[in-house]
């Protein structure tokens, strides 16, 4: 695809948010630009908001634990929101959820407790963007670029990240779908390299 | 629990140890949550529920939400994070999306509950084993965890917006090193058990129907035994407290909403 004939081609700055109606049809790519960051993304269908992302549908309807290359995205009614059709990364996180300043409390300790955090960007996106999106919609999310590895004896680790600069992941809208992404602001675990840095957004609509 | 009681009653003295007993026998519920049917209930601080697997082979969805604020409910992935785990078993604690513990798992007979492969909508089920209507077969028709499920919250109020990943208690989907799913049959034998002890007053919403991964040829759901019983509070020395620093501050973060 040509990067110029992109209908979107935005920098998404470190702990920044942004929304976007992804047309059925329409292409989204996540660039990686400086490795390592986590892009915390929900998504949900454009036409009926309760009918969003779900990570357990989707990782049992596929049989494994992680996301790439051929994931679908299912929805609650266990149709696909988008499909993964392009990722230089080779595995996305979908089990660790996102930061929140609660959970960076217990994660961390009470000294983080007014850290950004990925669901105070999601709520305030959800906020700006009206139509009754609030808290409630705010479930299971992608984290593209993750790498949380499970193990047989039922154990889960944030580990460095296998991404690296230039990576990208794209995704096929399956139908209309909103998408809210939350740029990862963490500080406190190697899901951003301890440095959070931009991500790169295009958008092709459907040919 | 009458019958237990009674037959308590003749080694009993009642002058001295009627209190005592009736501490310690007395169940706030008792009752078998039927196959294929669904349940729900706020559970007090200070109570602990036991659930069995009577026949062996039960799978159970649950949901739990704060009852002070549903919008507040059970998060799988802050469960897992915290803990560094990803099933359940006894001394893990179950988060809220809030960071708070909502309840914690103090005993288990199984060793692992699944809580990352959702449950069974119409879909699956017309698929994997067939419809069969009430005007075929009665109460013995079959419905999905997702109908059952959004049935119970709808009694609270609460909707689709409200359906979170779910606990699977009494189902094991074991975990390849290269992260590949296998359903593990007879992972649950008859008389399983496993105990929630409430931390904060919790809506807990429960579904007895089978997971859609269950290889079994015919639709089999299995009854399941609830009680629920007075239980005292975690203390400073509690094994779900002390399991890791994050439970602590967790713990801390439920105590501090009694004050």
């Amino acid at each position: 695809m040509s990067e110029r004939a992109a209908a979107v081609d935005v920098e998404l700055g470190a702990g920044d948010g942004w929304t976007y109606e992804l047309p059925a049809g329409a292409l989204l790519r996540i660039v990686d630009l400086h490795g390592n960051q986590a892009v915390d993304t929900l998504f949900f269908d454009a036409h009926d908001y309760a009918n969003r992302y779900s990570a357990v549908d989707t990782l049992r309807e596929q049989g494994s634990a992680y996301l790439g290359l051929g994931s679908q995205l299912l929805a609650l009614d266990g149709e696909p929101l988008v499909s993964i059709v392009a990722d230089t990364c080779g595995r996305h996180d979908t089990l660790g959820g996102a930061c929140s300043q609660e959970s960076n409390v217990v994660r961390y300790g009470e000294h983080t407790r007014d850290m950004h955090a990925c669901r105070n960007t999601f709520l305030a996106q959800a906020l700006a963007w009206g139509r009754g999106l609030d808290k409630r919609d705010l479930s299971a999310n992608v984290n593209f670029f993750m790498n949380v590895p499970l193990t047989p004896e039922g154990g889960l680790h944030f580990a460095d990240g296998i991404s690296a600069p230039g990576r990208y992941v794209e995704l096929s809208a399956e139908r209309d779908t909103l998408v809210l992404i939350s740029n990862c602001p963490q500080l406190n675990n190697p899901c951003n390299g301890y440095d959070p840095t931009p991500v790169r957004l295009l958008v092709w609509d459907a040919p | 629990m009458h019958t237990h009681a009674e037959a308590q009653a003749p080694i009993t003295d009642p002058c001295t140890n009627a209190e005592a007993s009736a501490e310690t026998h007395t169940a706030i519920l008792d009752l078998v949550l039927g196959a294929g049917a669904s349940f729900s209930r706020v559970c007090r601080r200070g109570s602990a529920l036991t659930l069995v697997d009577l026949e062996g082979g039960a799978n159970l969805c649950a949901l739990l939400y704060r009852a002070e604020d549903p919008l507040e409910r059970y998060c799988m992935p802050d469960t897992l994070k915290a803990q560094h785990v990803s099933r359940l078993s006894a001394g893990v604690a179950l988060y809220s999306d809030m960071g708070r513990v909502l309840a914690s798992i103090v005993a288990d007979s199984c060793g692992w509950h699944d809580t990352i492969s959702g449950h069974s909508t119409p879909a699956l089920l017309a698929q994997r084993w067939g419809t069969r209507s009430y005007q075929q077969a009665r109460n013995d028709w079959r419905r999905s965890a997702r109908e059952l499920l959004l049935v119970e919250l709808a009694k609270h109020g609460l909707g689709p917006r409200d359906l979170v990943a779910n606990i699977n208690f009494f189902t094991k989907v074991a975990i390849s090193p290269e992260g590949d799913f296998t359903y593990t049959p007879g992972h649950s034998p008859a008389g399983s058990s496993v105990t929630l002890r409430f931390e904060l007053d919790t809506l807990l919403v429960l579904a007895a129907t089978p997971h859609p991964l269950d290889p079994q040829p015919q639709f089999s759901p299995r009854p399941v035994g609830i009680t629920l019983e007075p239980s005292a509070p975690a203390g400073e020395d509690d094994p779900v407290r002390c399991a890791c620093p994050e439970n602590e501050r967790g713990f801390a973060a439920s105590e501090q909403t009694l004050r």
